[in-house]
């Protein structure tokens, strides 16, 4: 059975940002449909009461005083900018606002 | 586009057929002295990425630290709106990707907000039509702690807009400052007050945020943004309609225009029996107008989950009763008490708020002065004067201990209204203390009768056609010869007294 | 000494050498950084030397010493990083395309630990890129090889550092560990490895794979050395959310005291110890539980039932937050741009860029984790995966009631061939199934060498697990049970490999 289809990979690709080639899309669906499959098993395995656990350390409340610390020089943030420009990095143009 | 296509109804046939719904997102920006998650200065108007580091830049390996001032404002913000602070709430990632946004995540709390379920009650006052002023509870569903992103200039195109550009160049500056994002339930029963509502509640939150002292609260400095969701349901109905997100409404005034503008673009969707697109819709300040953004889409596909690189927030009840007793009046119940307490008017509590004077007021009558005096310079001459300079009126060099001083001299008798003008024009310049600035010039009244009197007697010699009138009954002529009186005083007199010895020395009954 | 003969020492040795005057660290950075260049090209382990930084570190330590300045115990004994840690100025690529022209302008924490210790750093290890990967096949920049046969991997993510360790090409290195990264490679590579304690060791400038599981540790030959520089790694950073305010654990204490293990329970848990492994693998595994008896230790078998669904709880956990990591990558402030054709839209550039400069491997994690946390999967996928951690910890808590440690091969075969899983990557997952849990619960584990497999002639790698911050049992065990092996087997493992066949 297939979990997951070429179509749905590449919705995933293009909401994860990857344009995958076509060769690539059939190449990387069937490996997928299969670890999908794979780690489909896990569905069944807790109930419902047990709560999940997202982190191995049972730390709360870990904070920063609000004090300023050095920031990097425009230099230093924008040496390994693609496209610099007047201290700003320079991005391709953007086709809405978020 | 479909910019100038959208049709709309007049705006009191729309409320005829339709009930308004709101729900307002206000996004505000703390004045923490660092950012959120590390401590990078805030300062505003920075050469672009200068108040940058690994973190806020998302370089690669860099992790969050959560700012403790942050967390503290976020609570003292829920309590300020009556809210329920959470006992656990954790942070959470809101992926998509945009390229003012460092790590193509933000950082925020999705399910587990820090403040919830709370209300602030809104004045909204009278309005043009003559509506009455009412108070509506506003219903506050949540409020959570996230980060700023960057801010994009875009270059080339015909407009500078974000249509039609070449490309974009990016500050991060801004990334990473701490944001508090207030939600409101969905607003009903306002009719439609529901713009004049929307309005009013903008402006209560931020002189609530002003007096929490959280944030510098300068709209135009997007401080404060305001999204508006609107949507309609027909009158008599209970379905909620499809509603539209207008984003980035930054001025009292375009909150109350952008939703009384979607209500009436709405309706006439409606009454062409079409259905309302959703979709965020951008806010046009020149034109007053919305258009079509982004619809909602797979792009709004967040895949949020608990941020692994912070751990929770678990502030604890004593923590969260200290930041209670830290809380300033609420400034609406504040606002009513100082107006009992000073006998202002609604119009002179009114003119008070709008010139921004209440503390101002406040401190001046606790240094001394009585309240009238305090508004009447405050609203009044050193008002004009700001005004004129272009500056705030706490700018001039002017203290409230100054106002004190000079209210001192006039009740004591040493000056008049207009040798405290004189006065004041000192202090501003400069001077020194009103009584250094009256020594200094030389500014008393004068207390000796024996010259006033002198000065009646010739005012009075050299027109005995005017007294004559007074004589014979008309009282009121004696403000001419009052002016003389003043002038031969070289105005180092006191009027009213002048007035009397004039009405005196002729015989007449004041 | 000849130059051969200090690469060879253990870095207790270099460090009582160094101190003794014997030799000056220049000298000993000068042989690793001489074995280096003529060996690295067979076994490509560094992807960057850094000859220069490394001689001034050990120049200045030198002086520091002649001017009887006191100093830290690894003080100009050097050490390779694996290139998932940021280096001020020095490039850090984490073996991704992605990053080939990155150069950090800050280093990692634990960078500024070595930095403080005095150690000069010969270089960055090859990786798996961003660290996905069991085989350092993943690679942008060409799979590692294994000193013990240049056909066979060296583990993964870790190979660079592990082969580096093996071939004496380093006596430390920096590993990072987030489903056995650290112990996989130093298993095939007859080596010691160390995953501490989640949040025991700063995360801070390391590239994140999957934050919740990663950690970095310690690579060496033998326990000692592995404790020296856990404690130089170790301990708390305020920059790091999720670091352990907290002593370190004695671990170089633990690592040189008593080698009598009387009334230690060991556990060998049922569900990643007695099925589908190697002979060789088995073999060794038995021999050592033997060994562990002989020094006074009860052997009890215990049972994780959840563990075997730790796979697939790992491969939801791990590529989901990977997925949000790594999304950063997107040629817009720092990587490789890639510009389409025309007048493309930054989206349009993201996702050419990503396209081109990610490999397989971390594209079909990506789309994995983004799509195991899309709205509609995320209960049936990441938050089930979750609840699954819940049991696996309790699974740990259970069996730590009933054993001090619990043991299990680390690996379930040697090394495999290059090339031999590259098209299959369910075949190549399953090469971490022992290693895994104790990412998943946080616990600490390690990997010493037990010997050698009889049917292929390579190293065979024991894994000790302890409760959360009790990493010292690992090192008090391991030592002891390296330190009987070598007895019983006339020297440590690692000195049976072979001796290198420079290429031509
Ligand atoms: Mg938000
Ligand atoms: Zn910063």
């Amino acid at each position: 059975m297939s979990n997951l289809s070429r179509d749905d990979v590449a919705h995933v690709a293009m909401l994860a940002r990857i344009q995958l080639e076509d060769h690539e899309l059939d190449r990387l669906a069937g490996q997928l449909d299969q670890i999908v499959d794979w780690v489909g098993q896990i569905n069944e395995v807790a109930a419902a009461d047990v709560p999940p656990m997202s982190h191995p350390l049972p730390l709360v409340n870990v904070t920063r005083p609000d004090e300023v610390r050095p920031s990097l020089t425009q230099q230093q943030a924008l040496a390994n900018a693609p496209d610099p420009e007047g201290g700003r990095f320079g991005v391709p143009r953007i086709l809405d606002e978020e | 586009m479909t910019a100038t296509t959208d049709r709309t109804v007049p705006y009191a046939d729309a409320l005829t057929r339709y009930e308004p719904v709101m729900g307002l997102e206000v996004h505000v920006e703390l004045s923490t002295a660092t950012k959120m998650f590390c401590g990078c200065a805030t300062e505003f108007g920075a050469e672009p990425n200068t108040q940058t580091c690994p973190v806020c830049l998302g370089l690669p390996g860099a992790l969050p630290v959560v700012n403790r001032t942050a967390v503290e404002s976020a609570i003292r913000i829920g309590l300020a709106l009556n809210c329920r602070i959470a006992e656990w709430c954790r942070f959470a990632r809101k992926n998509y990707f945009y390229p003012d946004m460092p790590k193509n995540f933000q950082t925020s709390q999705y399910d587990e907000p820090i403040a919830f379920d709370g209300w602030l009650d809104v004045e909204v006052p009278a309005n043009e039509a003559g509506e009455p002023p009412f108070t509506f509870r506003v219903e506050i569903e949540r409020a959570h702690m996230e980060e700023d992103t960057g801010k994009s200039t875009h270059v080339g195109g015909a407009t500078g807009r974000i249509h039609g550009a070449d490309y974009s160049v990016v500050d991060y500056n801004r990334a990473g400052i701490p944001l508090i994002e207030i939600v409101t339930k969905p607003l009903v029963g306002a009719g439609d007050r529901a713009p004049e509502v929307a309005r009013a509640y903008v402006a209560a939150l931020r002189d609530l945020l002003r007096a929490l002292d959280v944030t510098h609260g300068r709209m135009e400095q997007g401080n404060i943004r305001c999204d508006a969701n609107v949507s309609l349901m027909p009158i008599g109905s209970e379905v909620l309609g499809t509603r539209t997100e207008t984003k980035n409404v930054n001025s009292l005034r375009s909150v109350e225009r952008a939703v009384r503008y979607e209500i009436t673009r709405h309706a006439a969707v409606l009454d062409a029996g079409e259905k309302v697109f959703q979709e965020t819709r951008h806010w046009h300040e020149d034109t007053g107008i919305t258009t079509a953004g982004r619809p909602k889409s797979d792009a709004d596909d967040y895949r949020y989950f608990p941020e692994p690189d912070l751990v929770p927030v678990a502030p604890s009840r004593e923590e969260v009763e200290r930041l209670r007793a830290t809380l300033p009046e609420n400034p609406a119940e504040r606002r009513k008490r100082l107006q009992g307490e000073w006998g202002f008017s609604d119009l002179e509590m009114r003119d008070v708020v709008n010139a921004g004077a209440v503390e101002v007021i406040e401190e001046t009558v606790a240094a001394g002065a009585s309240p009238a005096a305090a508004r009447k310079w405050w609203t009044g001459d050193l008002a004009r004067r700001a005004n004129a300079d272009g500056v705030a009126v706490t700018d001039l060099g002017v203290t409230p201990a100054h106002i004190a001083e000079l209210d001192g001299l006039v009740t004591g008798g040493r000056l008049n209204d207009s040798m405290a003008r004189q006065v004041m024009d000192g202090v501003v310049a400069g001077e020194g203390t009103p009584t250094q600035v009256a020594d200094a010039r030389g500014l008393e009244l004068v207390q000796d009768d024996g010259a006033l009197q002198a000065a009646v007697d010739k005012v009075i010699a050299a027109n005995a056609d005017v007294a004559e009138k007074i004589k014979g009954g008309k009282v009121q002529a004696a403000g001419a010869l009052i002016g003389q009186v003043m002038k031969e005083m070289r105005g180092q007199a006191d009027a009213a007294k002048a007035r009397e010895l004039i009405l005196a020395t002729l015989g007449v009954e004041g | 000494m000849t130059a051969r003969d200090l690469t060879r020492l253990t870095a207790l040795q270099m460090a009582d050498g160094l101190a003794a005057g014997e030799f000056t660290s220049v000298e000993l950075t000068q042989a690793h950084l001489d074995r280096i260049e003529r060996l690295n090209p067979s076994l490509n382990a560094y992807l960057l030397v850094d000859a220069e930084g490394a001689l001034a570190t050990a120049a200045n330590v030198d002086a520091a010493r002649a001017a009887g300045e006191d100093l830290p115990r690894l003080a100009g004994v050097p050490v390779a990083v694996k290139d998932i840690a940021c280096t001020r100025g020095l490039p850090t690529t984490a073996g991704s395309r992605m990053l080939e022209h990155f150069v950090p302008p800050y280093d990692a924490t634990i960078v500024t630990r070595l930095k403080d210790a005095r150690m000069p750093i010969l270089g960055k290890t090859n990786m798996d890129e961003f660290a996905m990967g069991s085989s350092t096949e993943h690679s942008a920049f060409g799979p590692t090889r294994n000193p013990w046969d240049l056909e066979r991997i060296p583990g993964g993510s870790g190979g660079g550092s592990s082969a580096a360790v093996a071939a004496y090409l380093a006596p430390l290195a920096i590993g990072s560990d987030t489903g056995g990264s650290i112990r996989q490679p130093a298993a095939v590579t007859g080596s010691v490895g160390v995953k501490p304690t989640y949040g025991a060791v700063s995360r801070y400038g390391i590239i994140a794979l999957a934050s919740s599981l990663d950690q970095i540790g310690p690579c060496a030959r033998t326990v000692a050395d592995a404790a020296l520089l856990h404690e130089v790694l170790a301990g708390h950073d305020p920059m790091d959310s999720t670091s352990i305010d907290a002593p370190v654990p004695p671990v170089v204490a633990a690592a040189t005291g008593t080698r009598d293990l009387t009334g230690l329970r060991v556990g060998v848990v049922k569900e990643i110890a007695r099925e589908g492994y190697q002979e060789g693998v088995s073999r060794c595994f038995e021999e050592a539980l033997q060994h562990l008896r002989d020094l006074g230790a009860q052997v009890v078998e215990v049972s994780c039932p959840h563990f075997v669904h730790a796979m697939a709880a790992y491969y939801l956990i791990q590529p989901s937050e990977a997925s949000s990591n790594l999304a950063r990558y997107d040629a817009m402030r720092y990587g490789s741009r890639t510009t389409p054709e025309g007048s493309p839209s930054a989206e349009q550039v993201m996702a050419a860029s990503r396209d081109a400069a990610f490999g397989d491997e971390v594209k079909r994690r990506i789309i994995l984790g983004t799509y195991a946390l899309s709205s509609g999967y995320y209960d049936a996928y990441y938050g089930q995966a979750q609840k699954v951690r819940t049991l696996i910890a309790g699974d740990f808590t259970a069996a730590f009631e009933q054993a001090d440690v619990l043991v299990s091969p680390t690996t379930p075969t040697t090394a495999f061939r290059i090339g031999d899983k590259l098209d299959d990557p369910m075949a190549m997952y399953l090469n971490d199934i022992a290693t895994i849990p104790a990412n998943l619960a946080g616990v600490p584990g390690m990997s010493i060498p037990s010997g050698v497999a009889d049917e292929d002639g390579l190293p065979v790698g024991f894994q000790l697990l302890a409760p959360a911050m009790e990493d010292q049992r690992l090192y008090a065990v391991g030592a002891a049970l390296e330190a009987r092996l070598a007895e019983a087997q006339g020297g440590y493992v690692f000195e049976k490999a072979p001796e290198i066949e420079v290429q031509a």
